[in-house]
C-alpha cells in the first residue's frame, strides 16, 4: 500500500532532531507538526516572520494579526519571537533553519527540485520556497512518486522550471524514502507491501538499490 | 510649523502628490498588515499606470484587488499572486506586466533601497529562470546571482499599529512583514496605524522603526480581513 499524506508525514517526523528549527512548506509539510516525537522539543518557522508558531487559536484566540505562510491563523507558543521579512529571510538564508520540508512536482538526481511554476497552467508565484531551498542547511522533500498518470517525478533531469538547483538531500514519497548521495539516489525505506521492482520502474533516475530495502512501520 | 509632527487628519493630505505613473510599495502579507484606507484611497483617486511592490495583489475585491479591478496598475511585483483571479486574467491576457521575484530577495531589495546599498548577491534564485541576465559571482566555492535595489518608491504605504506624533512606529504580530523594510524606501512614507500616541509613550526600547523614516501618519479604520480562517476544534 501507498503512504497516505499523514504517513509520509510521520515517516518525515522520525528526521526531526531535538533542538531544530523547521520550516514545514504548505500541503503534506504542514502535517509533520502533528508527529512531533514527545521527546524533543523543536520551534517552527513561519517566513511571514514568526519563529514558535503554536497550533490554530480557539474562536477566544483568533487574531487576524497572526498568521502562518500559508496565511492560515495561528497562535505564538510561549518563547516564540516575531520580525519582520527581512529578518525572517536572513535566518533562513544565512543557514539557520535546520531543516526545511517542502513539497514538489519533480525533483531530479542533480539535487534540483521543480515546485512553483507549470509553463501556462500554473503562474503564481515562487513565494518563499526558492530562499528556502538556498538556505537550509538540510532539506526534506515530500511528494508523490508519480503522476496520476504513472509517469515518474523523480527524474535524471527536471522537465519543469526549477525552484533551486543543487539542493534536495532527501525524498520522502508515497512509495519510498530516498536519500540522495553523489548524483544518484540511495533506496533506504519502501512503504509497506510495495515492492523494490514497482518503486523502481516508477524512478526514471538512477537508483541505488543496497542489500534487502526495508519496509517502513506504522 | 508642524516640527517633528508627522500626523495628518485626511486621506487627501495623507496621499497628496499622488500622481499616475508613480512608483508604490505597499506593505502586508496577504491581507494581514495592508494599509486598507490608503489603498481605498489610492483607488478612488483614479490615479493609473502605477507600478506596485508588495509580496501579494491582495484577493478579488480586496487589498490591492480593488486598483486591479479599476485597472491602476500597469506592472505588479510581487512573490506570490494565487489569490486572485482577476489578477491571473489580467496576467495571462498580457494586460498587466508582472515580475515574479523571491520573497526574501523582495525583503532584502527594499532593505537595500532604504539603506542607500545598491545590490547584493544571493543563491536565492541561481539556476532558475529569476536569474536570466544577472551577473553571477562565485564566493568560497558557491554561486551567486546580483540582485539590485530598487528606485525609492513615490509613496511607500504601510500599515503599523501603533505611531507616536513624531512617526515613531510599532508593529504588532505577523501585521509587520514587509512594512518595515517598506517605510525605509519611500520618498514619501505614509503610515496608516490603529493608534497614535504622544511622543513620549512609546518605549524607545521597542520602537521598531524610528521616526525618521516616516513622513506622514494617518490614524485608519481596519477591517483585518482573515483569508483563511482557521481555529482549532473544541
Amino acid at each position: 500500500m501507498a503512504l497516505t499524506k499523514d504517513q509520509i508525514a510521520q515517516t518525515i517526523a522520525k528526521e526531526l532532531e531535538d533542538g531544530f528549527y523547521v520550516n514545514l512548506g504548505i500541503g503534506i509539510p504542514t502535517l509533520v507538526a502533528n508527529y512531533v516525537p514527545k521527546d524533543i522539543q523543536i520551534m517552527l518557522q513561519s517566513e511571514n516572520g514568526l519563529l514558535g508558531m503554536g497550533e490554530f487559536p480557539t474562536e477566544e484566540e483568533l487574531d487576524p494579526d497572526l498568521i502562518n505562510a500559508g496565511k492560515q491563523t495561528v497562535t505564538a507558543i510561549d518563547g516564540a519571537a516575531i520580525f519582520n521579512s527581512s529578518e525572517s529571510f536572513a535566518m533562513i538564508r544565512g543557514g539557520h533553519v535546520d531543516l526545511t520540508v517542502l513539497g514538489a512536482f519533480e525533483v531530479d538526481q542533480k539535487g534540483n527540485l521543480a515546485s512553483w511554476m507549470i509553463p501556462k497552467k500554473l503562474i503564481k508565484g515562487m513565494g518563499g520556497a526558492m530562499d528556502l531551498v538556498a538556505g537550509a542547511e538540510n532539506i526534506i522533500v515530500a511528494m508523490t512518486h508519480a503522476n496520476k498518470h504513472g509517469e515518474s517525478k523523480i527524474l535524471k533531469e527536471c522537465s519543469l522550471p526549477l525552484t533551486g538547483v543543487n539542493c534536495v538531500k532527501k525524498v520522502v514519497t508515497d512509495l519510498a524514502v530516498m536519500e540522495l548521495i553523489d548524483g544518484k539516489f540511495h533506496l533506504l525505506k519502501r512503504a509497506p507491501g510495495v515492492s523494490v521492482e514497482e518503486i523502481q520502474s516508477k524512478t526514471q533516475a538512477e537508483l541505488v538499490i543496497n542489500g534487502d530495502i526495508e519496509e517502513l512501520t506504522f | 510649523m508642524s516640527g517633528l509632527n508627522k500626523v495628518v487628519d485626511t486621506y487627501d493630505q495623507a496621499l497628496a502628490g499622488i500622481k499616475d505613473d508613480m512608483l508604490l510599495m505597499v506593505g502586508g502579507f496577504g491581507l494581514c498588515g495592508i494599509p486598507e484606507g490608503l489603498i481605498q484611497k489610492v483607488a478612488d483617486s483614479g490615479v493609473k499606470n502605477l507600478t506596485c511592490i508588495s509580496n501579494n495583489a491582495g484577493v478579488d475585491g480586496f487589498g490591492l484587488g480593488k486598483l486591479l479591478e479599476k485597472r491602476q496598475i500597469k506592472k505588479m511585483i510581487g512573490s506570490y499572486v494565487g489569490e486572485n483571479k482577476l489578477f491571473e486574467q489580467l496576467f495571462l491576457s498580457g494586460e498587466m506586466e508582472v515580475e515574479l521575484t523571491p520573497q526574501g530577495t523582495i525583503a532584502e531589495k527594499i532593505r537595500a533601497t532604504g539603506a542607500g546599498i545598491p545590490g547584493f548577491y544571493t543563491a536565492t534564485g541561481y539556476g532558475t529562470q529569476i536569474a536570466e541576465g544577472k551577473e553571477v559571482k562565485e564566493f568560497n566555492g558557491r554561486k551567486y546571482i546580483l540582485e539590485e535595489a530598487y528606485p525609492k518608491a513615490d509613496f511607500a504605504l504601510v500599515k503599523a499599529w501603533k505611531a507616536d506624533k513624531f512617526g515613531n512606529l510599532i508593529f504588532k504580530n505577523t501585521a509587520a512583514n514587509f512594512n518595515p523594510m517598506i517605510a525605509t524606501a519611500g520618498k514619501i512614507t505614509v503610515v496608516e496605524v490603529e493608534e497614535i500616541v504622544e511622543p513620549g509613550q512609546l518605549d524607545p526600547n521597542f520602537v521598531h522603526t524610528p521616526g525618521i523614516y516616516v513622513d506622514r501618519v494617518i490614524l485608519g479604520e481596519f477591517e483585518k480581513r482573515i483569508e483563511q480562517r482557521t481555529v482549532k476544534g473544541k
